[in-house]
């Protein structure tokens, strides 16, 4: 047991540690009481009024609460803080917990469905939600506590999510409200998803293709750096809507005089605005990671390669702009994560996306609809938020 | 005479020069001076039967956004200090990777994400806007707190329970005003960004400074949208140059009594 202990990579155990898991002790309360107090599921007689809660004798009726069994090894896990392979049993744990939850979910739809009524809908209630953040926070605490490098963490975190996503495409899920949105506007769904990653790639190309010289000109040439990032920073300040609002009026006056601009797709809404306003935005973290990266060069391997005889452009070539990399990277990561979520406004312009389900749904108080735009709108956030940080710390490792 | 008005004048444009005294008399001239702009938006707009958004003042607009973001966060801020406080502390010190991952995950969540799903849980109006900006506006705050209690160098605080000081005046004179600075970039962050969250709210039902440009989108009132659009735009950049000279005061103050 103490040669375990030793071996388990426990991290900082002070002497004065908690001889339990706090943490997971509080989550385990909390969904218990989620539970207990809030409803697992709600029906309504169609998709745009209130539901009725469905209580959850009968979504577990016939011996379907056997599914939850995994639930015990989260309240044992309580007892080891520091083990390592318990921390691990209780990340699968609860990684089969979320998706036995959703599957229970699902099952409870289909036989609740009634052939009679076939506009009802049934939606997840207050303690499905609390129950998946409470598995989702129990494999992130037990993630962290296993020791592992943060890169193994994401890799193995984003390998937790496969269990509840094999539910999801098994079609075990269906009866649910959100699928049957989903399914309603299959068509729809998959235009909004397709513009988005559209607007998104069509804002990566442009701030690349300005954003990385304006960073090398600002390493270059000090005296530039100030007054760039003084600009960039107050575009940055100027909040999304007022952004793609400034712009209607002058895109669409330029349009006027210059019908043929219009011919190119210009106009004062939809897809063009949107991707100039993103641009803008997204220029200050990618300029300003390339200066950065610039900057953390040392300079003694520039001295080298200077001492090796290189040109002052291999020195850049070979030299800074591999060295530079990584951060770049990381301020990708910020504007690819920033782009994703402010694409959402720009549906307000008619630029489509999946904000434009969103505010439809908003707009129709059809709260499935929005849950159909918001869920794959975090899951893409989330997607590139791991892989970019996957991506950062292996350049990392690659260079030490 | 004419030496002292050149004076004045030279003063008068020395304070325009101030970008903040700037930015504060571009956003007081538009919030109290819109209805004078009306023949120039007349003039720039000629298609449109109302150039002018009249449906509220924009005063009136501009002081529930800014109640809506002040009050959010407030709530925001208590919470988040709070938050930091706990996880620094011995008893919490197990809830600090955890609180950490909600911070880093909860900030990837596009804003409006936030809005979207806080309508399902407490209906349309002001109260989803309020909680879903103080909750979102909380990660930021969380962060920054937790960072700057770090930042505060360790012979700092031994000298402090070396002379004797208990846990709770450590924390209260030491390491909380001298982790004010850096709290403070993170309100600055959580401000700005309720600001433009605030405006989005509009399309939940909040009464913001988003109203005009929601409603002149859906009704093809460009003038409705720029009018909007330059008041909150204003309000953002004066917000944030504010929040810079309070930065740099606190870390002057902070230089001097060090």
């Amino acid at each position: 047991m103490s040669a375990a202990l030793s071996a388990g990579g426990e991290a900082a155990a002070a002497p004065d540690a908690a001889p339990f898991n706090p943490v997971l002790l509080l989550l385990v309360v909390a969904g218990i009481a989620g539970a207990a107090s809030l409803y697992p599921l709600t029906r309504a007689p169609n998709r745009l009024l209130a539901g009725q809660p469905v209580p959850w004798s009968a979504v577990i009726e016939g011996g379907r609460a056997l599914v939850m069994l995994p639930a015990l090894i989260l309240v044992g896990g309580i007892a080891f803080p520091r083990r390592r392979g318990i921390q691990f049993l209780v990340a699968a744990a609860a990684a089969l917990l979320a998706a036995a939850l959703l599957w229970l979910a699902g099952d409870a739809a289909l036989r609740l469905a009634d052939p009679a009524a076939p506009a009802a809908r049934i939606s997840f209630g207050g303690a499905f939600w609390v129950l998946e953040a409470v598995f989702a926070l129990a494999a992130a605490d037990a993630l962290q506590r296993s020791g592992m490098s943060p890169a193994a963490r994401l890799a193995l975190g984003a390998l937790l999510a496969v269990p509840l996503l094999l539910v999801l495409f098994s079609g075990a899920a269906d009866s649910l409200s959100i699928l049957k949105e989903y399914a309603n506007r299959r068509d729809v769904f998959a235009n909004a998803l397709t513009r988005h990653i559209e607007i998104v790639g069509g804002t990566l190309v442009p701030t690349l293709l300005i954003g990385i010289p304006l960073g090398i000109a600002a390493f270059r040439r000090p005296a530039l750096r100030g007054p760039l990032f003084s600009v960039l920073n107050v575009i940055q300040t100027i909040p999304s809507i007022a952004l793609f609002g400034l712009l209607i009026a002058p895109l669409s006056g330029l349009v006027a005089l210059l019908p043929a601009l219009g011919s190119i797709g210009l106009s004062g809404i939809g897809v063009t605005p949107a991707i100039i306003a993103l641009t803008l935005y997204a220029l200050l973290p990618i300029a300003r990671s390339t200066a950065a990266g610039l900057e953390q060069v040392p300079a003694a391997a520039i001295d080298a390669a200077t001492g090796m005889g290189m040109t002052r452009g291999q020195v850049f070539r070979r030299v800074e702009a591999p060295l530079a990399f990584p951060v770049l990277v990381a301020g990708l990561r910020v504007t690819l994560v920033q782009t994703i979520g402010m694409t959402a406004v720009a549906a307000l312009i008619g630029a489509g996306g999946l904000g434009a389900l969103i505010f439809q749904g908003l707009a129709a108080s059809a709260i499935d609809l929005v849950l159909l735009g918001v869920v794959p709108l975090v899951a893409l956030a989330i997607a590139a938020d791991v892989l970019l940080k996957l991506a950062v710390s292996m350049l990392g490792r690659n260079r030490a | 005479m004419s030496g002292t008005m050149n004076a004045g004048a030279r003063r008068g444009i020395g304070l325009l020069a101030d970008p903040l005294i700037l930015s504060g008399l571009v956003l007081a001239g538009l919030v109290f001076g819109m209805p004078l702009l009306k023949p120039v938006f007349a003039a720039l707009f000629p298609g449109l039967d109302r150039p002018l958004y009249e449906q509220d003042s924009f005063l009136n607009l501009t002081i529930a956004h800014v109640v809506l973001v002040g009050a959010s966060s407030a709530i925001s801020l208590v919470i988040g200090v709070l938050a930091g406080v706990f996880v620094t502390r011995r008893a919490g010190r197990e809830f600090r990777p955890l609180v950490e991952t909600i911070v880093a995950t909860g900030q990837t969540f596009p804003p409006v994400a936030v809005l979207a799903v806080a309508v399902p849980l407490l209906g349309f109006g002001a109260a989803p806007a309020l909680i879903a900006l103080a909750i979102y506006g909380l990660l930021p705050i969380t962060e920054a707190v937790v960072a700057g209690i770090e930042s505060v160098p360790v012979g700092v605080r031994e000298a402090a329970r070396g002379i004797g000081m208990s846990a709770r005046g450590r924390l209260l004179h030491v390491e909380l005003p001298l982790a004010a600075p850096v709290a403070l970039a993170g309100v600055r962050t959580s401000v700005i960004i309720n600001i433009g969250t605030a405006a989005i709210a509009s399309t939940v039902g909040a009464k913001t400074l988003g109203l005009p440009i929601i409603v002149g989108l859906s009704g093809f009132n460009t003038a409705y949208v720029l009018q909007g659009a330059l008041v909150v735009g204003a309000l953002a950049v004066f917000t944030d140059l504010a929040f810079e000279r309070l930065g740099r005061r606190l870390d002057r103050w902070k230089r001097d009594s060090a």
